[in-house]
C-alpha cells in the first residue's frame, strides 16, 4: 500500500467515524416528567436522560430568585419565580447532549448555571473520540513514515 | 516572507500611537465602569468587553494569527513607559545631537528614575506563572464581579507604572503580566514572526540601536537583542526595533503556522507554563460549563473551606497530577539532566494542544454569551442608557448547533497538530514520541467529555 493510499483510507475512516448513521434501538416513546430545582446556581438534577421521541415534561421550581430554563438545541425557554413552578413541555426529536441555561440574570455566577440534557446515546462524544483515535494512530503512522524518507534523503545525498 | 506593506505604517509612530490611545481610553473605561458601573456582570462593560469580547478576540484571532499582536498594542504598559521615558511619541532628538558616540549613549541612558536591571533569579516567567494561577484561582469570581475586574484591571495599570519606576524597559509585561506569559508561549505558534534579515549585518552593525536606542527609536523595551531572535516567545512586536534599526535588517514575515516550535523549548518554567495553561482550560471546562453545581459554588465562594478544597485540587492536577504523568510517560531512568531535557522537550507538544483547548473552551463561552456585547454596548454601565438601540437586545446563544462541530475540530485538530510537534521534538532528542502521542490523546479525549 502506497503512502498516498494510506491516508486515503485513514480519510475514508474519519468520514465514517464521524458521519455514518448509526443503529437507533426501537423503543417505544414514552411521558418522562422530571421535577427541576433551581437554586443559585445550580440545577438539581444538573443532568437529565431521555430517549429519542419521548414527551419531556420539565417543571421549573424555583428556589431562591427568579430562573430560567434555555435548552440549547431546542431553542425552548421557560422562566420561573421564587417559590413558583413552571412547566415546559417537548418532545425530544433531536438526538444528543444539549446544555440547559438559565435564561434570566440571576446573580454574579449566571452565565454558568447550567445542566445537561442527554437524547439518546451521547454519538457526538463517541464520535469525537473516535476521530481523535485516528488522528493519533494517523500522527504515529506518519511518523513511522517519515524517517524512512529522511533517511532515504541522506543516503542519496551521500552517495 | 516578508510583509514590506506594514513598514510605512510601523516605521510612524503615529498609526500605533492612535491605537494605544484608544485603548487606553477603552482601558480606563473598563476600569471606571468596573468600580461605578452596575454589579451585573452581564450588563457591565468591564465584564462583557473583558472577558467576552476581548477574550473572544484575543484566544480565536490575536494569538493564533498574530501572536503577540495585542501586546503590541496593549495599553497596560504606556503610562509607566511614558513617565519612564519622559516622552509620550519618540526619542528626544537633542539627546542624540551630540556627535561622540559614548556621550550619545550615556546620555541616552541617564535614568529618569532607578531604572534597575530586574534580579537575575526574576528572570524568567515563573513570576508570571504564579500570577496567571492567582487570577485563575479566583477566576470564577473575576470572570463575574464587575468591581473585582476593575479592580485587577486597575492593579495591573499600577504594577505597570511602579515595575517602570523601578526597573529597566517593560518590566512587568516580561516578567508579571499574567496575560503575557500565556501570549508568548502561543505566540510560538502565530502565522507572524518578527525576525532579522540579514545576521552579518547585526554582528557588524556599531551600537547595536535595535538594543540600545537611537535616535529614532527606543531600545527594545522587551529586553531582546533582536538578532539572537529565533522565537516569538518574548518579543513583544512593539516594533521599536524596526525604527531604530539603521540598516532595515529587521522585517516582519508571514510564516507557517507553529514555525517556532521545531525548537523545543529547555526551560523548565516554560514547561510548566504549558502544563498550566492545559490544565486549567479543562479545568475551567468541567466548574464553568460543567453541570456540577457543587464545583461552582466552591470555586464561587472564595474564603470557605469548599474554596481551599477546590484551590488545593487545581494546584493538585497543574502541578503534581499533570506533570507526574506526563514525566512517567517521557522518564527512560536515566540521570536527572537527560529527564529534564527530556521532559521540557516534550512539554513544546502540549503548547498546539493548550491552545485549541482554549479555543474549544472559549468558543462555548463566548458563542453562548455573546449577546451581551450589543446590550452593553447601548448602556455600558447598566444606567438605563439606550446609546444605539440595543440595550434590551434578548439574550440569545449563537450558533449552538455548529459548536461540538467546531469544537471536536478544534481538539481533534490540536490532538494532530501535538503529535507532530512531538514528533519534531523526538527527532531533537532522539527517542520515541508515542508516549507524548498517547498522553495528548487522553487528555483530549478527557477536554471532548468535559465540552460534549
Amino acid at each position: 500500500m502506497t503512502k498516498r493510499t494510506a491516508w486515503i483510507w485513514l480519510g475514508l475512516a474519519a468520514m465514517v467515524v464521524a458521519f455514518a448513521p448509526l443503529p437507533v434501538p426501537s423503543l417505544s416513546p414514552q411521558v418522562r416528567m422530571f421535577k427541576l430545582d433551581a437554586r443559585q446556581y445550580a440545577y438539581s438534577p444538573s443532568e437529565l436522560k431521555v430517549n429519542p421521541g419521548d414527551t419531556v415534561t420539565i417543571q421549573l421550581v424555583s428556589t431562591d430568585v427568579v430562573h430560567g430554563l434555555y435548552v440549547d438545541g431546542y431553542d425552548l425557554s421557560v422562566e420561573a419565580d421564587p417559590g413558583q413552578t413552571a412547566t415546559l413541555t417537548f418532545i425530544a426529536d433531536k438526538s444528543g447532549s444539549f446544555r440547559f441555561r438559565c435564561n434570566v440574570t440571576c446573580g454574579a455566577m449566571h452565565p454558568f448555571m447550567i445542566g445537561k440534557l442527554q437524547v439518546g446515546t451521547n454519538a457526538w462524544l463517541y464520535r469525537s473520540i473516535g476521530l481523535a483515535i485516528i488522528a493519533a494512530l494517523g500522527s504515529i503512522a506518519w511518523g513511522v513514515f517519515r524517517p524512512k524518507d529522511n533517511g532515504t534523503q541522506h543516503a542519496t545525498r551521500n552517495t | 516572507m516578508e510583509l514590506r506593506l506594514l513598514k510605512p505604517a510601523i516605521k510612524s509612530r503615529y498609526p500605533q500611537l492612535a491605537i494605544f490611545i484608544v485603548m487606553l481610553v477603552g482601558y480606563i473605561f473598563a476600569i471606571l465602569a468596573g468600580l461605578i458601573g452596575t454589579p451585573v456582570g452581564s450588563r457591565n462593560f468591564s465584564i462583557v468587553f473583558v472577558w467576552i469580547a476581548w477574550w473572544a478576540i484575543l484566544i480565536l484571532v490575536a494569538v493564533p494569527f498574530f501572536g503577540r499582536g495585542w501586546c503590541a498594542v496593549c495599553p497596560i504598559p504606556l503610562p509607566g513607559e511614558w513617565l519612564q521615558r519622559d516622552a509620550v511619541l519618540g526619542p528626544e532628538q537633542s539627546r542624540w545631537s551630540s556627535s561622540d558616540r559614548r556621550e550619545r549613549i550615556e546620555t541616552t541612558r541617564r535614568p529618569k528614575w532607578l531604572n534597575l536591571r530586574v534580579p537575575k533569579m526574576f528572570r524568567n516567567i515563573w513570576l508570571q506563572n504564579i500570577s496567571f494561577l492567582l487570577l485563575a484561582l479566583f477566576s470564577s469570581v473575576l470572570l463575574t464581579t464587575p468591581n473585582i475586574t476593575g479592580i485587577v484591571l486597575a492593579a495591573m495599570l499600577f504594577a505597570a507604572i511602579g515595575l517602570s519606576m523601578i526597573f529597566e524597559r517593560r518590566a512587568f509585561c516580561r516578567y508579571l503580566c499574567p496575560v503575557g506569559g500565556f501570549i508568548g508561549l502561543y505566540s510560538q505558534t502565530a502565522l507572524i514572526e518578527l525576525r532579522i534579515k540579514n545576521k552579518q549585518v547585526c554582528v557588524k552593525c556599531e551600537g547595536k540601536p535595535c538594543y540600545n536606542g537611537n535616535e529614532n527609536g527606543y531600545g527594545c523595551p522587551w529586553d531582546v537583542f533582536p538578532g539572537g531572535l529565533t522565537k516569538n516567545t518574548y518579543c513583544g512586536l512593539c516594533m521599536e526595533c524596526i525604527r531604530a534599526c539603521p540598516h532595515d535588517n529587521i522585517a516582519i514575515n508571514l510564516r507557517p503556522f507553529s514555525a517556532d516550535l521545531a525548537k523545543p523549548t529547555t526551560r523548565l518554567d516554560e514547561a510548566f507554563k504549558a502544563f498550566i495553561m492545559l490544565g486549567s482550560a479543562m479545568i475551567y471546562a468541567g466548574v464553568l460549563l460543567g453541570p456540577w453545581g457543587a464545583l461552582k459554588d466552591a470555586a464561587y465562594n472564595v474564603g470557605t473551606s469548599a474554596w481551599f478544597v477546590y484551590a488545593a485540587v487545581f494546584l493538585g492536577i497543574i502541578f503534581i497530577v499533570m506533570p507526574s504523568l506526563f514525566a512517567l510517560c517521557v522518564s527512560r531512568f536515566e540521570n536527572i539532566n537527560a529527564f529534564k531535557k527530556r521532559f521540557t522537550s516534550f512539554s513544546t507538544a502540549l503548547i498546539p494542544l493548550g491552545l485549541m483547548f482554549w479555543v474549544a473552551f472559549s468558543l462555548s463561552f463566548v458563542l453562548t454569551n455573546a449577546s451581551y456585547i450589543l446590550t452593553a454596548l447601548s448602556d455600558p454601565l447598566g444606567l438605563g442608557w439606550n446609546l444605539f438601540g440595543t440595550a434590551n437586545a434578548a439574550w440569545q446563544p449563537m450558533l449552538t448547533s455548529i459548536l461540538a462541530p467546531t469544537q471536536t475540530l478544534a481538539l481533534v485538530g490540536g490532538l494532530i497538530w501535538s503529535a507532530r510537534t512531538a514528533q519534531k521534538a523526538a527527532n531533537e532528542i532522539t527517542v520515541s514520541p508515542l508516549p507524548v502521542i498517547v498522553y495528548c490523546f487522553i487528555v483530549t479525549s478527557v477536554m471532548l467529555w468535559l465540552l460534549l
